[in-house]
Protein backbone atom coordinates (compact mmCIF):
# COMPACT_ATOMS: atom_id res chain seq x y z
CA UNK A 1 0.00 0.00 0.00
CA UNK A 2 2.08 2.82 -1.31
CA UNK A 3 2.46 5.91 -3.55
CA UNK A 4 3.81 5.10 -6.78
CA UNK A 5 6.10 7.92 -8.32
CA UNK A 6 6.15 6.71 -11.96
CA UNK A 7 9.55 7.31 -13.95
CA UNK A 8 9.38 7.63 -17.36
CA UNK A 9 12.87 7.53 -19.43
CA UNK A 10 13.57 11.45 -18.49
CA UNK A 11 11.70 11.91 -15.44
CA UNK A 12 13.99 13.99 -13.33
CA UNK A 13 11.67 14.97 -10.27
CA UNK A 14 10.96 11.73 -9.21
CA UNK A 15 13.12 11.47 -6.69
CA UNK A 16 12.15 14.93 -4.86
CA UNK A 17 9.00 13.91 -5.13
CA UNK A 18 10.03 10.31 -3.13
CA UNK A 19 12.11 12.68 -0.82
CA UNK A 20 9.04 14.54 -0.09
CA UNK A 21 6.26 12.00 0.25
CA UNK A 22 8.51 10.38 2.94
CA UNK A 23 9.38 13.46 4.75
CA UNK A 24 5.38 13.83 5.02
CA UNK A 25 5.55 9.99 6.20
CA UNK A 26 3.76 8.88 2.81
CA UNK A 27 4.89 5.48 2.06
CA UNK A 28 5.82 5.29 -1.64
CA UNK A 29 8.17 3.88 -3.81
CA UNK A 30 9.78 4.78 -7.19
CA UNK A 31 8.37 2.71 -9.94
CA UNK A 32 9.97 2.19 -13.52
CA UNK A 33 7.03 2.70 -16.24
CA UNK A 34 7.92 -0.44 -17.46
CA UNK A 35 6.85 -2.45 -14.86
CA UNK A 36 3.13 -1.19 -14.30
CA UNK A 37 1.61 -0.61 -10.90
CA UNK A 38 1.09 -2.84 -8.04
CA UNK A 39 -2.91 -3.58 -7.71
CA UNK A 40 -2.81 -2.42 -4.11
CA UNK A 41 -0.98 1.16 -5.23
CA UNK A 42 -3.04 3.89 -3.03
CA UNK A 43 -1.40 6.85 -5.28
CA UNK A 44 0.18 7.77 -8.24
CA UNK A 45 2.31 10.52 -8.56
CA UNK A 46 3.37 11.61 -12.24
CA UNK A 47 6.67 14.05 -11.92
CA UNK A 48 8.26 16.50 -13.78
CA UNK A 49 11.25 16.05 -16.03
CA UNK A 50 11.61 15.82 -19.92
CA UNK A 51 9.54 12.28 -20.54
CA UNK A 52 10.99 11.15 -24.07
CA UNK A 53 12.96 14.06 -24.22
CA UNK A 54 9.67 16.25 -24.83
CA UNK A 55 9.39 14.93 -28.43
CA UNK A 56 6.46 15.79 -30.85
CA UNK A 57 4.50 17.83 -27.86
CA UNK A 58 5.67 17.44 -23.96
CA UNK A 59 4.37 14.68 -22.49
CA UNK A 60 2.56 13.02 -25.70
CA UNK A 61 4.73 9.85 -25.98
CA UNK A 62 4.56 8.99 -21.95
CA UNK A 63 0.92 9.79 -22.12
CA UNK A 64 0.43 7.01 -24.24
CA UNK A 65 2.69 4.76 -22.64
CA UNK A 66 0.87 0.99 -21.64
CA UNK A 67 1.43 2.25 -17.55
CA UNK A 68 -0.90 4.95 -18.77
CA UNK A 69 -3.62 2.43 -19.27
CA UNK A 70 -3.25 1.43 -15.69
CA UNK A 71 -3.09 5.27 -14.04
CA UNK A 72 -6.27 5.51 -15.73
CA UNK A 73 -8.41 2.29 -14.64
CA UNK A 74 -6.67 3.40 -10.87
CA UNK A 75 -7.91 7.18 -11.25
CA UNK A 76 -11.61 5.40 -12.38
CA UNK A 77 -11.37 3.48 -9.07
CA UNK A 78 -10.79 6.48 -7.33
CA UNK A 79 -6.91 5.88 -6.74
CA UNK A 80 -5.66 9.61 -6.15
CA UNK A 81 -3.57 11.14 -8.62
CA UNK A 82 -1.31 13.54 -8.78
CA UNK A 83 0.57 14.97 -12.55
CA UNK A 84 3.32 17.73 -11.72
CA UNK A 85 4.78 19.76 -14.61
CA UNK A 86 6.42 17.11 -16.86
CA UNK A 87 3.14 15.09 -15.27
CA UNK A 88 0.67 17.73 -15.61
CA UNK A 89 1.56 17.51 -19.41
CA UNK A 90 1.34 14.03 -19.59
CA UNK A 91 -2.21 14.13 -17.25
CA UNK A 92 -3.67 16.35 -20.17
CA UNK A 93 -2.06 14.36 -23.25
CA UNK A 94 -3.76 11.43 -21.74
CA UNK A 95 -7.04 13.05 -21.38
CA UNK A 96 -6.38 12.01 -17.44
CA UNK A 97 -7.72 16.32 -17.17
CA UNK A 98 -8.85 18.52 -19.55
CA UNK A 99 -6.82 21.14 -21.78
CA UNK A 100 -3.23 20.94 -22.94
CA UNK A 101 -0.18 22.76 -21.66
CA UNK A 102 1.97 24.39 -24.37
CA UNK A 103 4.86 26.41 -25.07
CA UNK A 104 5.09 29.70 -22.90
CA UNK A 105 4.23 33.16 -23.56
CA UNK A 106 7.57 34.10 -23.28
CA UNK A 107 8.51 30.77 -25.61
CA UNK A 108 11.46 31.07 -22.83
CA UNK A 109 11.99 27.98 -20.02
CA UNK A 110 11.54 29.65 -16.84
CA UNK A 111 12.68 28.45 -13.37
CA UNK A 112 11.09 30.97 -10.60
CA UNK A 113 9.13 31.34 -7.37
CA UNK A 114 5.48 31.63 -8.45
CA UNK A 115 2.13 32.61 -6.16
CA UNK A 116 -0.70 30.10 -6.36
CA UNK A 117 -4.08 31.41 -5.24
CA UNK A 118 -6.63 27.92 -4.17
CA UNK A 119 -9.43 28.14 -6.28
CA UNK A 120 -11.33 25.71 -3.48
CA UNK A 121 -10.65 23.64 -0.20
CA UNK A 122 -12.69 20.81 -0.52
CA UNK A 123 -10.46 18.29 -2.62
CA UNK A 124 -7.62 16.12 -1.25
CA UNK A 125 -5.11 18.66 -2.56
CA UNK A 126 -6.00 21.65 -1.15
CA UNK A 127 -8.00 20.31 2.42
CA UNK A 128 -4.62 21.46 3.79
CA UNK A 129 -5.78 24.94 3.19
CA UNK A 130 -8.53 27.81 2.86
CA UNK A 131 -10.33 28.64 -0.33
CA UNK A 132 -8.34 32.07 -1.69
CA UNK A 133 -4.73 31.14 0.18
CA UNK A 134 -1.36 32.12 -1.54
CA UNK A 135 1.39 29.90 -1.54
CA UNK A 136 4.36 30.34 -2.97
CA UNK A 137 6.05 27.30 -5.37
CA UNK A 138 8.19 27.26 -8.05
CA UNK A 139 7.48 26.50 -11.39
CA UNK A 140 10.56 25.40 -14.50
CA UNK A 141 8.56 25.01 -17.45
CA UNK A 142 8.86 25.95 -21.09
CA UNK A 143 5.67 24.67 -22.07
CA UNK A 144 3.65 25.42 -19.05
CA UNK A 145 0.70 27.75 -20.52
CA UNK A 146 -2.70 26.31 -20.15
CA UNK A 147 -4.50 26.31 -23.58
CA UNK A 148 -7.87 25.50 -23.61
CA UNK A 149 -11.20 26.60 -25.71
CA UNK A 150 -13.22 29.59 -24.24
CA UNK A 151 -16.53 28.09 -24.04
CA UNK A 152 -14.57 24.27 -22.56
CA UNK A 153 -12.83 26.66 -19.63
CA UNK A 154 -16.42 28.51 -18.87
CA UNK A 155 -17.53 24.70 -18.48
CA UNK A 156 -14.76 23.92 -15.92
CA UNK A 157 -14.82 26.91 -14.23
CA UNK A 158 -18.65 26.38 -13.88
CA UNK A 159 -18.07 22.65 -12.96
CA UNK A 160 -15.52 24.35 -9.95
CA UNK A 161 -12.46 22.28 -11.75
CA UNK A 162 -10.27 25.14 -11.97
CA UNK A 163 -7.58 24.00 -8.23
CA UNK A 164 -4.82 27.04 -8.90
CA UNK A 165 -4.52 30.00 -10.42
CA UNK A 166 -1.27 32.20 -10.80
CA UNK A 167 -2.00 35.22 -8.71
CA UNK A 168 0.16 38.01 -7.16
CA UNK A 169 1.69 37.70 -3.49
CA UNK A 170 -1.56 39.60 -2.44
CA UNK A 171 -3.91 36.75 -4.07
CA UNK A 172 -5.23 38.79 -6.36
CA UNK A 173 -5.31 37.15 -10.45
CA UNK A 174 -3.95 39.85 -12.80
CA UNK A 175 -2.24 39.99 -16.23
CA UNK A 176 1.45 40.49 -14.30
CA UNK A 177 1.01 37.64 -12.06
CA UNK A 178 0.56 35.42 -14.61
CA UNK A 179 3.67 33.63 -16.12
CA UNK A 180 3.66 31.97 -18.90
CA UNK A 181 -0.14 33.33 -20.59
CA UNK A 182 -1.93 30.31 -19.07
CA UNK A 183 -5.70 31.16 -19.99
CA UNK A 184 -7.73 32.14 -17.03
CA UNK A 185 -4.26 32.02 -15.33
CA UNK A 186 -5.02 28.57 -14.65
CA UNK A 187 -2.41 26.29 -13.33
CA UNK A 188 -3.82 23.47 -11.53
CA UNK A 189 -6.78 21.98 -12.75
CA UNK A 190 -8.90 18.48 -11.41
CA UNK A 191 -10.05 15.86 -13.73
CA UNK A 192 -13.44 14.14 -13.51
CA UNK A 193 -13.00 13.33 -10.25
CA UNK A 194 -11.61 15.39 -7.09
CA UNK A 195 -9.14 12.92 -6.64
CA UNK A 196 -7.58 13.78 -10.41
CA UNK A 197 -5.79 16.85 -10.24
CA UNK A 198 -2.26 18.10 -12.51
CA UNK A 199 -0.36 21.32 -11.76
CA UNK A 200 2.74 22.95 -13.56
CA UNK A 201 3.94 24.44 -10.08
CA UNK A 202 6.39 22.14 -7.82
CA UNK A 203 4.94 21.41 -4.61
CA UNK A 204 7.90 18.88 -4.12
CA UNK A 205 10.42 21.43 -4.29
CA UNK A 206 8.55 23.25 -1.80
CA UNK A 207 8.15 20.85 1.18
CA UNK A 208 11.26 20.22 2.83
CA UNK A 209 11.86 23.07 5.00
CA UNK A 210 15.95 22.74 4.08
CA UNK A 211 14.87 24.10 0.46
CA UNK A 212 12.73 27.08 0.82
CA UNK A 213 9.18 27.15 1.47
CA UNK A 214 6.96 24.46 2.30
CA UNK A 215 3.66 25.98 1.14
CA UNK A 216 3.50 23.03 -1.37
CA UNK A 217 3.49 20.11 1.19
CA UNK A 218 -0.59 20.53 1.40
CA UNK A 219 -0.73 19.36 -1.83
CA UNK A 220 1.08 16.49 -1.06
CA UNK A 221 -0.70 15.23 1.92
CA UNK A 222 -3.34 14.40 -0.74
CA UNK A 223 -1.99 11.10 -0.49
CA UNK A 224 -2.02 10.70 3.50
CA UNK B 1 -1.24 -3.03 -52.45
CA UNK B 2 0.49 0.00 -53.57
CA UNK B 3 2.78 2.21 -51.66
CA UNK B 4 1.79 5.79 -50.84
CA UNK B 5 3.04 8.36 -48.94
CA UNK B 6 0.61 10.62 -46.64
CA UNK B 7 1.89 14.05 -45.21
CA UNK B 8 0.09 15.15 -41.95
CA UNK B 9 0.46 18.69 -40.99
CA UNK B 10 -0.30 19.83 -37.98
CA UNK B 11 -0.77 23.52 -37.10
CA UNK B 12 -2.01 25.02 -34.11
CA UNK B 13 -5.90 26.36 -34.52
CA UNK B 14 -6.53 29.83 -35.24
CA UNK B 15 -6.15 31.79 -32.07
CA UNK B 16 -4.07 29.73 -30.40
CA UNK B 17 -1.05 32.04 -29.35
CA UNK B 18 3.02 30.42 -31.45
CA UNK B 19 5.08 32.24 -29.29
CA UNK B 20 8.14 30.67 -31.52
CA UNK B 21 6.37 31.84 -34.67
CA UNK B 22 6.26 34.85 -32.97
CA UNK B 23 9.88 35.05 -32.60
CA UNK B 24 10.63 33.80 -35.94
CA UNK B 25 8.79 36.54 -37.36
CA UNK B 26 10.17 39.33 -35.65
CA UNK B 27 13.81 37.98 -36.24
CA UNK B 28 12.83 38.07 -40.06
CA UNK B 29 11.79 41.95 -39.48
CA UNK B 30 15.43 42.33 -37.97
CA UNK B 31 17.43 40.83 -41.00
CA UNK B 32 15.24 43.42 -42.80
CA UNK B 33 11.96 41.42 -44.06
CA UNK B 34 8.80 42.77 -44.80
CA UNK B 35 5.74 40.69 -43.66
CA UNK B 36 2.25 40.34 -42.03
CA UNK B 37 2.38 37.44 -39.82
CA UNK B 38 4.11 33.91 -39.72
CA UNK B 39 2.68 30.53 -38.87
CA UNK B 40 4.55 27.54 -38.41
CA UNK B 41 3.39 23.87 -38.68
CA UNK B 42 4.90 20.48 -38.27
CA UNK B 43 4.59 18.43 -41.18
CA UNK B 44 4.73 14.43 -41.47
CA UNK B 45 5.85 12.64 -44.19
CA UNK B 46 4.53 8.76 -43.55
CA UNK B 47 5.53 5.65 -46.18
CA UNK B 48 2.81 3.31 -46.37
CA UNK B 49 1.20 0.19 -48.18
CA UNK B 50 -2.25 -0.16 -48.87
CA UNK B 51 -4.92 -0.93 -50.99
CA UNK B 52 -5.98 2.28 -52.18
CA UNK B 53 -5.33 5.78 -51.64
CA UNK B 54 -8.65 6.44 -49.28
CA UNK B 55 -7.28 3.41 -47.07
CA UNK B 56 -3.92 5.82 -46.86
CA UNK B 57 -5.68 8.14 -45.95
CA UNK B 58 -8.15 7.09 -43.86
CA UNK B 59 -4.60 5.16 -41.07
CA UNK B 60 -2.79 8.43 -41.44
CA UNK B 61 -5.73 10.27 -40.10
CA UNK B 62 -5.83 7.86 -37.47
CA UNK B 63 -1.81 8.29 -36.53
CA UNK B 64 -2.84 12.15 -36.67
CA UNK B 65 -6.00 11.47 -33.97
CA UNK B 66 -4.41 9.34 -31.78
CA UNK B 67 -0.97 10.57 -31.93
CA UNK B 68 0.60 13.19 -34.07
CA UNK B 69 -2.02 16.46 -33.33
CA UNK B 70 -3.64 17.18 -29.47
CA UNK B 71 -7.36 18.27 -30.32
CA UNK B 72 -7.50 20.75 -27.82
CA UNK B 73 -5.12 22.88 -29.49
CA UNK B 74 -4.75 21.66 -33.11
CA UNK B 75 -6.46 20.95 -36.97
CA UNK B 76 -4.65 19.14 -39.12
CA UNK B 77 -4.83 18.23 -42.87
CA UNK B 78 -3.51 14.38 -44.78
CA UNK B 79 -2.52 14.42 -48.19
CA UNK B 80 -1.74 11.35 -50.13
CA UNK B 81 0.10 10.71 -52.94
CA UNK B 82 1.23 7.21 -54.44
CA UNK B 83 5.58 6.43 -53.92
Amino acid sequence: MTVAVVRFGGSNCDRDAARALSYLGIENEVVWHEDGLSEDVMGVVLPGGFSYGDYLRAGAMAARSPIMREVREAADAGVPVLGICNGAQIGCESGLTPGAFTTNESARFQCEPVHLRVERADTPWTARYEAGDVLEIPIAHGEGRYEIREDRLAELEADDRVLFRYCTPEGEVAPSSNPNGSRGAVAGVLGERETVAVLMPHPERATLPSVGTTDGGGILRGFA
Amino acid sequence: MTAYTATVTVRLKRGVLDPEAETTRKALERLGFDLEELRAADRFEIDLDADSEEEAGERAEKMAERLLANPTIHDYSVEVEGR
